[in-house]
């Protein structure tokens, strides 16, 4: 590599097109795709599912595949095509120029071997270091990566640590033979929010002080944002629109790009004065793509005979910093017209009360030990849940993984009892009532939609079938014929083509399916909906149009919502009351302005500090939290977050320790779980600044 | 790992009793018990005399209060008949009425007497056992190694054609049943008129008139390549087929795992992703079906054995089988009930050693 220029770009993709060979036919999964990595440079890859952004990475590292393969266009590596290198040339390459980090760290790792044989076997292969020397070497990597007691950790296995501490080691693996390029597939995206930011900075940081290069893969443009200096903006396999973060962000010149950031929650957007605006359509499946441009058919400046013509080129815009763009019309469109405003709708008064817990606590007894056997260990899954929630009303429950709102739902669902307090729905108290002994009238009032579309629907019936086989249980209409047009009813309500009731699963998209869960769900008039991540498995541009029927549909049946996210932007954008769940406790309750504003219980703060925002206007200030989420077995004594606090120090007396701390009232009925004093509270700053435009 | 220990076995003495209890009831059935009467005493006795026989011998009462004796835990029998001779379960020829003990069943090592060996059935199971535990050995030896190489190879690159030779290979080994196998074998390696002994002897290249030896009778005393290759391989065939298609699974869900693309991803070489990464994780699930192999076996080896006058534990099984053996055949079953239970144990224990994420409880 000593005839490699460092003034030269360290990657150079030009016009890769990348297919994949069925029995049936070549399905083109990307194309013409070109992009250039300067040393020092992070670039970011955004995109929807199947647009293409991991093959690209995987193409990079030569992976494709046996049915993949690599049709035209090079990509060069330090000047060297690895198109055309060979396995043994690869091999030499992967690991030590080009190192590559995981979406899921738990499936990365290989779960038989300890994670310093995993570590060390990189320069072992590399640079021919000796085992002892290796190990040495992991363990300096591991300091760096931020990890706490390396020697321990050294001889643990995958399993024996967290999802952050796993993400931190796939990490640490890229880095041991420091590699020129680090490619970076969603690296957070099964990782809870404040561990994101904690990987989010190492990964800035170790970017900076190595020099390394890197090719950030991601959905979400927040993180772009945070991480890369450039990106790229991918669609159906094509890039469509590529510079640098700030001019793409503030100044994008491609529809599709625009169309992406209407429709995703930024600070500002409002449920009733200034809703999301959804893409219209579907993704192109790769085999159904348009002619002329991809987005055509979804793009509100289509052209008919001008954009639907021929292959479309990338289109420098001057003045710009190498900033391009796929449309052939974006000199003509006015970039700084403000945005439809779709339906501006009224805020629905509050109504009756529907669901009143009281107290609620959940606790599971457990034993640890590999055979079984060891001391039984009780988990707190929920402490003394106490809220109210009232007609026409979207109560957020926020909180990262295993913090106890999933047990809170299956609790309300009645898929578990409770341990002690009380539950009323309406007028009836079904803490101890398991969904069984339920009759049909509280089952139907009270619905789930669930998280993964793609599961929760039966593969082999079709969605009429399913909708209607609801309605049956839910004792609706009066007889087969009444219940398929109920049925029509409620595709019609979802938005749904009718055609779709003869549809099996497979042939919806995940948006649509996670319509039929909808239909589903309201199929028996549901009064109360528990909505577990209704969203957060679906596309960006999607998500806007699930969240909006949601809300749609709220409206109209006068329902209440129960929406759990650990997504702040999208709660912050639909619900009207937000409760904190921290550990099995709830930390902080208040409407939404009151949440999003100071005073914030700590760890809101560093909650709201973690989200990544798309906007370049806003400012944050910076709060990483150290460490993991104790586990629910062995919760710390006193407050549940003292172990990661920053403003522990505040309170005196080393309360924070000791002592449970108890619900502090503030103005408007905003509860607050912390030991801070009322002074203290008021003297918080915002963590969110909109710089003024 | 005590409590799992303590907890699983009282669970197999458990097993072990009603499996044990099964057994008995099923063998001293009435018309088990008039045969045997029949082949003890005399085989034209009328049907009283054939109920004195059978009371007059212990083989009166409740059946539990029968099964408590043989168990030893029940007292055994003693009866006094009109003779003034005082007979009784554990009164033998060696052993008078008066020195006899109370009990006498397998807890106090009695195990009864064969009526087909005319021994006691401690010393020919014993000496079965040991028969076929060199039979298992030698098959042991062969098909784990043989199979498991078989199953990575294949499995190491799904759908090559390694792969579709060694699984038409895998198949075919154990679509075949043993008693086929075992004469095919015969026919081709052991046989002085067919297969390919007689064009060696023709040739000169071996001495005597067939290349393996079709009996392994004389492997009882000294085993030899010659007299034992025939029902090793047998036995082996078969199980090389199930086990490599096992493995090959396992190998080729493994292959697909995303830490088999970080490991290739980091620069290993493949054969190092196949010993290093793939191999540990790839045997987690043809481990249980190999201890599922020494049950099987003890099974297995009936026909075998038969099939090749090999005097090991299923040939005694089927001698006690068809001569209404009654004391042989229950000590047969609970070897084979002791061997199933220990053999599943190892294999709970073991998994959790090769597995570091599984926690049994």
């Amino acid at each position: 590599m000593t005839d490699w220029d460092p003034s030269k770009p360290i990657l150079e993709i030009e016009n890769l097109s990348i297919s994949f060979f069925t029995r049936l036919r070549e399905i083109p999964a990307v194309m013409d795709f070109s992009c250039t990595v300067m040393p020092g440079e992070s670039m970011g890859l955004v995109g929807e599912s199947g647009c293409g952004k991991s093959t690209v990475a995987l193409a990079v590292m030569r992976d494709l595949g046996k049915n993949g393969r690599i049709t035209g266009g090079s990509i060069k590596f330090k000047g060297r095509d690895l198109t055309h290198m060979t396995e043994d040339e690869l091999r030499h390459i992967r690991g030590s120029e080009i190192a590559m980090i995981y979406q899921e760290p738990m499936a990365s790792l290989n779960p038989a071997m300890r994670v310093g044989d995993q570590l060390a076997e990189v320069p072992m292969i590399h640079q021919a270091m000796a085992r002892a020397d290796a190990l040495k070497l992991a363990r300096q990597i591991i300091a760096d990566v931020r990890l706490p007691d390396p020697d321990r950790i050294l001889r643990a296995y995958p399993h024996q640590l967290s999802g952050g501490q796993q993400q931190r080691i796939v990490i640490a693996m890229a880095l041991m033979a420091k590699p020129a390029l680090l490619i970076l597939d969603e690296p957070t995206t099964a990782l809870d929010v404040t561990v994101e930011a904690g990987i989010v900075d190492l990964v800035k940081d170790l970017g900076s002080k190595y020099g390394t290069s890197m090719l950030f893969i991601s959905h979400n443009l927040g993180l772009i944002l945070d991480v890369c200096d450039r990106l790229c903006v991918m669609y159906s396999g094509e890039a469509v629109e590529t510079g640098n973060v700030t001019q793409v962000f503030d100044k994008m010149r491609h529809p599709y790009t625009q169309a992406l950031f209407r429709s995703i929650p930024l600070p500002g957007a409002d449920k009733n004065t200034h809703p999301l605006i959804a893409i219209p359509g579907n993704f192109p499946l790769p085999h159904e793509r348009p002619t002329g441009c991809n987005f055509g058919p979804r793009c509100d400046y289509f052209l008919d005979g001008t954009c639907n013509t021929g292959d479309i080129p990338m289109d420098p815009v001057p003045t710009h910093d190498r900033h391009a763009t796929r449309c052939l019309r974006w000199k003509d469109i006015d970039w700084d017209a403000p945005a439809k405003v779709g339906k501006v709708t009224e805020k629905l008064p509050r109504g009756r009360l529907v669901l009143k817990m009281d107290d609620l606590k959940k606790y599971y007894a457990v034993s640890s030990g590999a055979f079984g056997g060891g001391a039984e260990k009780v988990v707190k899954a929920n402490e003394s849940l106490s809220f109210e929630a009232h007609e026409n009303e979207t109560l957020a429950i926020v909180g990262e993984s295993g913090c106890g709102k999933s047990t809170f739902a299956k609790v309300l669902m009645g898929l578990e009892t409770a341990t002690s307090g009380q539950i009323m729905l309406f007028d009836e108290n079904v803490q101890d009532t398991p969904i069984q002994a339920r009759n049909t009238d509280t089952v139907s009032k009270l619905q789930m939609v669930f998280q993964n579309p793609f599961d929760t629907l039966n593969p082999s019936m079709t969605v009429g079938r399913q909708i209607i086989r609801a309605l049956e249980i839910f004792q609706k209409g009066t007889d087969d014929a009444d219940r398929v047009e109920r049925m029509l009813v409620l595709l019609d309500m979802v938005k749904l083509p009718r055609a779709f009731a003869d549809r099996m699963p497979r042939q919806l998209s995940g948006g649509q399916k996670q319509r039929v869960g909808i239909a589903r769900a309201f199929a028996g008039g549901a009064k109360v909906v528990v909505a577990d991540e209704p969203v957060s498995a679906l596309d960006v541009s999607v998500q806007a149009a699930v969240t909006d029927l949601l809300m749609d549909i709220q409206r109209e049946n006068h329902t209440t919502l129960l929406f759990i996210s650990h997504d702040l932007s999208i709660v912050r954008y639909l619900s009207d009351r937000v409760m904190v769940m921290y550990l099995g406790h709830v930390v902080e309750l208040g409407t939404t302005d009151q949440v999003f504003a100071p005073p914030y219980h700590p760890y809101t703060e560093a909650l709201l500090s973690a989200v990544p925002i798309a906007d370049t206007r806003v400012k944050k200030r910076r709060i990483v939290l150290e460490g993991d989420i104790p586990s629910a077995m062995n919760p710390p004594p006193g407050c549940p977050f003292q172990t990661r606090c920053r403003w522990k120090t505040q309170v005196p007396g080393g309360l924070c320790d000791t002592v449970l701390p108890p619900v502090q009232v503030l103005a408007g009925g905003h509860q607050i779980k912390c030991h801070l004093s009322a002074e203290a509270l008021a003297g918080m700053e915002p963590v969110i600044t909109i710089a003024a435009e | 790992m005590l409590p799992f220990l303590l907890r699983r076995v009282g669970v197999m003495i458990l097993t072990a009793l009603t499996l044990s209890f099964v057994v008995f009831s099923l063998t001293n059935l009435a018309p088990n018990l008039e045969k045997l009467a029949r082949t003890e005493g005399s085989v034209r006795m009328t049907d009283d005399a054939v109920l004195s026989w059978i009371e007059n011998n212990g083989h009166g009462g409740l059946m539990v209060t029968r099964y408590g004796q043989w168990l030893g835990v029940v007292p055994g029998w003693v009866r006094t008949d009109d003779r003034g001779v005082t007979r009784g379960r554990c009164i033998t020829r060696d052993v008078t009425a008066e020195a006899a003990p109370r009990y006498c069943g397998i807890l106090q090592g009695d195990w009864g007497t064969s009526t087909v060996f005319r021994e006691p059935v401690s010393k020919t199971i014993a000496d079965k056992l040991g028969a076929t535990g060199w039979l298992m050995m030698w098959v042991m030896l062969v098909m784990v190694p043989v199979s498991l190489i078989i199953g990575v190879l294949s499995g190491m690159r799904e759908g090559s054609r390694t792969d579709r030779v060694l699984s038409t290979f895998a198949i075919a080994t154990t679509a075949t049943p043993e008693y086929v196998s075992g004469v095919i074998l015969v026919v081709i390696f052991a046989s002085a008129t067919t297969g390919i002994s007689p064009l060696l002897a023709e040739w000169g290249w071996i001495s005597g008139r067939t290349l393996f030896l079709g009996t392994a009778t004389s492997a009882t005393d000294k085993i030899t390549f010659w007299n034992f290759a025939l029902p090793v391989m047998t036995i082996a065939l078969y199980g090389i087929g199930y086990i490599a298609r096992m493995t090959r699974a396992s190998m080729t869900e493994v292959m697909t795992q995303q830490y088999i693309r970080t490991a290739r991803l980091k620069g290993v070489a493949f054969h190092q992703v196949i010993l290093k990464h793939a191999l540990r994780n790839a045997l987690i699930a043809p481990f249980t079906v190999i201890m599922l192999q020494f049950p099987w076996l003890l099974n297995g080896v009936v026909i075998v054995e038969t099939l090749f006058n090999y005097k090991g534990f299923g040939w005694t099984l089927v001698q006690a089988a068809g001569n209404n053996d009654i004391q042989l055949l229950l000590a047969c079953s609970v070897v084979a009930v002791f061997v199933v239970l220990v053999t599943q144990l190892i294999s709970d224990v073991g998994y959790v050693f090769l597995n570091p994420r599984i926690r049994l409880s």
